[in-house]
């Protein structure tokens, strides 16, 4: 490789790869798991991906090489690549060239996000994205700041781009007991998703406590240690409330 | 090929083989040329399937009410008095009025024969272990006039095969019991009727008795000789049912019935570690689809047949011994039906009649046995492939194995006996040879051929690596040494194994059942593939401590950085899937320079059934930090845990391993929960499918699949009287979960899990 490419070549920080089937977007995907995430949700299952600085550095090509590694398997399972965190927007530039390349082979790609960066997705980096999961975390403005420390707005503006742009889009939904779960703000996003041309699905993810020991881990207190997950009754009526808005809810 | 003389039974043949096409199977035994030329592929899905009719109820009824008591008591009778033959035993019924496939190897359901030809130690052991006395008169015939096989064996055995046998570096052999894995091909009762097999028999014969009289050639004029007389007594025994099965079967129940009464001539014969049913759905399809075009049948009466003759295979039993349940556990038989697959002339060979196998998952229940596998190939019919991933995530009862690595070896008649093993049906059979302990020889290469856990000489003396940390050249260059002595020594044993199986226990009936000459394989194999391959990656790429006693000798290795200091097997990752690919490679290279008993072909396969938790108790610790009497991962998978990457990245590293250098198959248990195949329940057989297609293409050849949940099995523990059906899969057969030992349930609930994070 000769200097130029070298410089020019985007490296991200990454924590780590697996393959994941039928929940990280459709079949059996090569999920890319990027450090770095603004948001601090409390029931984030992945503390460890929350600095940039505790990722490895990886380049695009060593990216690209073991996703090469897995392509004939992807191809014959109809899955794609995938790339979450953390929260891939925070390294756009390297995420729009893994995409550019994954799509330049003929991938299907998506990108997991929370959508709070979505203003660095540049158009380019959206058209080589086959489709958006989109992680709503609340639609209560100050329920949103509380859960995550972030702003709701954002993440509302870029599903509106996403619409603009014909980018598919599955809303993911994570169910928290006391947190999530209130009648009005499902709603209030039901009608909002509902209005939405590009929402192909929204998936309730129940709340699940298998992140705990990386906080012990890391010597951090997990915030939600005591809040109940959620039982099935509940995901299936909070379910059944976004299939009322005309919106196919699994 | 066997030819077929013309006779007076034309009529009856004629009779039996009408509206069916093609003309080199009647002239010659050949059931392949059979099917190719009558059956009918099924492209569609299961919609036109029917549900268990109350007679079937009622008939699975009676036996399952059997099963609480058997599993209180261990088994539920014995006739400890009559060595079982093909016609030893009264007929038995479960409801004589109700059954529509009838036969038991006994005279009473569930009631178990003795078969002291193998051995009468492991019988007299078996009665005890359930409180049975041993019989005196059996004891006096087997102990005083008639030699058995585990008697010749251990007279020809030399002082160097009982010393690695003891140490647990050669075991699970089958000196002591019936070798199994040969399938007769029991089809051949219902195409042609037992009066043609006899005279093509006596047809190979003829051609024989023009040769010189060498041993070999006396030995075969004997094999046949009590083949015939075996075909004899098959018709003896039917004959006490009411079937004639000297003629061909007339009817698809003829069929069924037939095709059954071979295979229970067979089980009445042979306790054989695996007696497996071959490949006879689309076989049995062809009668089928017969009777139902000539409006005899509808499709209830036909599932009704099948579910008849399954619950027939699921109480096949053996009086077995507590020490070879510790080896495979749960009672298994490893009835195994193939099903599926793609013919040579590209159209599948899915019937109808193999969604009506699978169906009676769903009529019957879930159940271990028979052991169904699938054929798979991307190419097969959406449908069917749909509805076996369905099956499989409600039942976790089907295992799959590669149609596209077999059929160019073995071609599109191959049928599974027992787990992996892939043979040619009535044309081949393999002399079964357990296998050797990987993980443990990698210990007596570091050791000087000492046995880490006694300090006994048992490999023959060579230096010790005397390092405080391994260095990996010459610690390969030591291992190959002893994988030299290793398989000269197993080789050698196997072929005394067989020698005496054949003089003292020969398969008469299943032999009947096959072409003579037949092509035999010896069918060597390795377990704990993934703890060498992750200790040598753990001394290659991280540098690993020797921990020795006052002795010298090494017990303990420290890898420094822990456990992910070194890229494990099971990852996707050639640094490590590239030293388990060398090993396979190199152990079978090392079998194939010792001679066969029979000149048979070396194979070996990578499976360990449930024996990977014996084989851990009797390892030390070993340098990829798995602690002494830890179980090794089942089979080919990875090490419990160090698979990282979910379960289709773990898949990948295990179809790097070449089919070429492991024909007789390599074992993959896969554990999913439900979340873990998706999100959403309506796309997860989709998914599977997926996964399936993949991992197929990626050169992958055997998958267990379990879809489960963790707190499943563990309330099953706790529990068991409410799973009473709960079926799980384990390195290449299927077994009811709450029959384990309790040592295997928490090996199994130990494994990894994929989950969706």
């Amino acid at each position: 490789m000769n200097t130029v490419e070298k410089v020019a070549a985007p490296v991200g920080r990454i924590h780590s790869w697996d393959l994941s089937t039928g929940v990280d977007g459709p079949g059996t995907r090569f999920v890319l798991f990027v450090s770095g995430c603004p948001l601090r949700c409390l029931y984030c299952a992945n503390p460890d991906t929350w600095h940039m600085r505790d990722g490895r550095r990886a380049t695009a090509d060593e990216v690209m090489a073991r996703i090469e590694q897995h392509r004939p398997f992807l191809e014959a399972a109809g899955g794609g690549v995938t790339l979450s965190g953390g929260e891939p927007l925070l390294q756009a530039r390297f995420a729009e060239e893994v995409l550019r390349r994954c799509r330049a082979r003929g991938l299907h790609t998506a990108l997991d996000t929370s959508g709070v960066l979505g203003a660095r997705a540049g158009s380019a980096l959206l058209a080589h994205t086959n489709l958006v999961l989109l992680d709503v975390k609340s639609y209560d403005h100050a329920a949103y700041r509380r859960l995550t420390g972030g702003r709701l707005a954002p993440t509302l503006a870029f599903a509106r781009r996403l619409e603009r742009l014909h980018v598919p889009v599955w809303v993911r939904y994570v169910l928290v007991p006391g947190w999530t779960d209130d009648d009005d703000a499902v709603d209030g996003l039901g009608t909002f998703l509902a209005g939405l041309g590009n929402v192909e699905r929204v998936d309730v993810l129940p709340f699940h406590k298998l992140g705990a020991a990386k906080y012990e881990a890391l010597g951090i207190p997990f915030p939600l240690r005591d809040t109940p997950v959620p039982d099935r009754g509940l995901v299936r009526r909070v379910r059944d409330r976004f299939t009322a808005h005309g919106l196919r809810a699994c | 090929m066997m030819t077929v003389a013309v006779h007076e039974g034309r009529n009856a043949a004629e009779r039996a083989w009408r509206g069916f096409g093609g003309s080199r199977w009647r002239e010659r035994v050949d059931v392949r040329e059979f099917i190719q030329a009558n059956y009918t592929p099924y492209e569609g899905d299961g919609s036109f399937l029917a549900g268990p009719t109350e007679r079937t109820r009622a008939v699975w009824a009676a036996v399952a009410g059997l099963f609480p008591e058997e599993r209180r008591k261990g088994v539920l009778d014995v006739d400890a008095a009559t060595p079982s033959t093909i016609t030893s035993h009264a007929p038995g019924y479960i409801d004589k009025d109700r059954e529509l496939i009838v036969g038991l190897q006994t005279d009473a359901p569930l009631k178990r024969a003795i078969m002291p030809g193998g051995g009468l130690r492991m019988v007299e052991n078996g009665l005890r272990a359930y409180g049975y006395e041993p019989d005196p008169f059996v004891t006096r015939v087997f102990g005083t006039y008639r030699k058995t096989h585990n008697d010749g064996v251990f007279d020809a055995y030399t002082p160097e095969m009982r010393s690695a046998r003891k140490a647990g570096i050669i075991t699970g052999l089958p000196d002591a019991y019936g070798r199994g894995r040969i399938i007769g091909d029991y089809r051949r009762v219902a195409l042609y009727g037992t009066a043609r097999l006899v005279e093509a028999k006596r047809a190979e014969r003829a051609l024989l008795d023009a040769e010189p009289s060498t041993a070999e050639v006396i030995r075969d004029r004997e094999e046949l000789a009590e083949q015939i007389r075996a075909l004899g007594e098959l018709e003896q025994m039917a004959a006490s049912y009411g079937c004639d099965v000297s003629r061909p079967a007339r009817t698809a129940h003829e069929a069924v019935q037939w095709l059954y009464l071979g295979f229970l001539g067979a089980v009445k014969e042979q306790n054989g570690a695996a007696m497996s049913l071959g490949r006879t759905s689309t076989f049995l399809d062809v009668y089928l689809q017969r009777d139902l075009d000539e409006g005899v049948i509808d499709e209830s009466r036909a599932q009704e047949l099948i579910d008849d003759f399954v619950v027939k295979l699921r109480i096949v039993r053996f009086l077995r011994t507590p020490e070879y349940d510790a080896l495979f556990s749960g009672d298994p038989t490893w009835v195994t039906e193939s099903i599926g697959g793609i013919g040579a002339d590209g159209r599948p060979l899915v019937t109808r009649t193999s969604f009506r196998f699978l169906q009676t998952l769903y009529n019957l229940g879930p159940a271990p046995e028979p052991n169904l596998t699938v054929m798979w190939s991307p190419k097969l019919p959406a449908g069917f492939k749909r509805f076996c991933a369905q099956a499989s995530i409600d039942t976790s009862s089907i295992q799959y194995e590669s149609d596209e690595l077999m059929r160019p070896v073995t071609g599109d008649d191959t049928a599974i006996a027992c787990c992996v093993s892939a043979m040619t049906v009535g044309r081949q059979m393999q002399f079964f040879g357990a296998r050797v302990n990987l993980a443990k020889a990698l210990l007596y290469a570091i050791n000087g051929g000492r046995d880490e856990l006694t300090g006994e000489q048992i490999a023959p003396p060579t230096t010790p690596l005397t390092g405080e940390y391994l260095d990996y050249d010459e610690l390969y260059a030591a291992y190959d040494r002893t994988l030299d002595w290793l398989a000269a020594t197993y080789v050698d044993a196997l072929n005394v194994i067989h020698y005496m199986h054949d003089k003292y226990a020969y398969e008469r009936l299943e032999m009947a059942l096959h072409d003579h000459p037949v092509h035999r394989t010896m069918a060597c194999g390795i377990a704990g593939l993934s703890v060498a391959a992750d200790s040598l990656s753990a001394v290659r790429h991280a540098r690993v401590r020797v921990i020795r006693d006052a002795a010298g000798l090494a017990v303990d290795y420290v890898a420094e950085g822990g456990p992910e200091a070194y890229p494990a097997y099971g990852n996707n990752d050639d640094r490590a899937d590239g030293i388990a690919v060398g090993l396979v490679r190199s152990f079978m290279a090392k079998v194939r320079r010792h001679p066969a008993y029979r000149n048979a072909e070396h194979t070996q396969s990578v499976l360990t059934i449930t024996s990977n938790v014996v084989y851990g108790k009797h390892t030390g610790n070993t340098p990829d930090g798995r602690r002494a009497g830890a179980p090794f991962a089942p089979g080919a998978n990875p090490m419990n845990g160090r698979d990282r990457h979910g379960m289709a990245a773990s898949a990948l590293s295990v179809a790097k391993l070449p089919y070429d250098h492991a024909r007789d198959g390599i074992s993959l248990t896969s554990t999913v929960t439900p979340e873990g195949l998706g999100h959403d329940p309506a796309e997860r057989a989709e998914h599977l499918v997926g996964v399936l297609d993949g991992y197929v293409a990626a050169g992958g050849f055997h998958m267990n699949v379990n879809v489960l949940d963790r707190a499943t099995l563990e309330d099953a523990m706790e529990h068991p009287e409410k799973y009473p059906e709960l079926t799980i899969r384990v390195s290449g057969y299927a077994v009811n979960f709450i029959r384990l030992t309790r040592e295997q349930q928490l090996d199994v609930i130990g494994r990894t899990f994929h989950d969706s994070r």
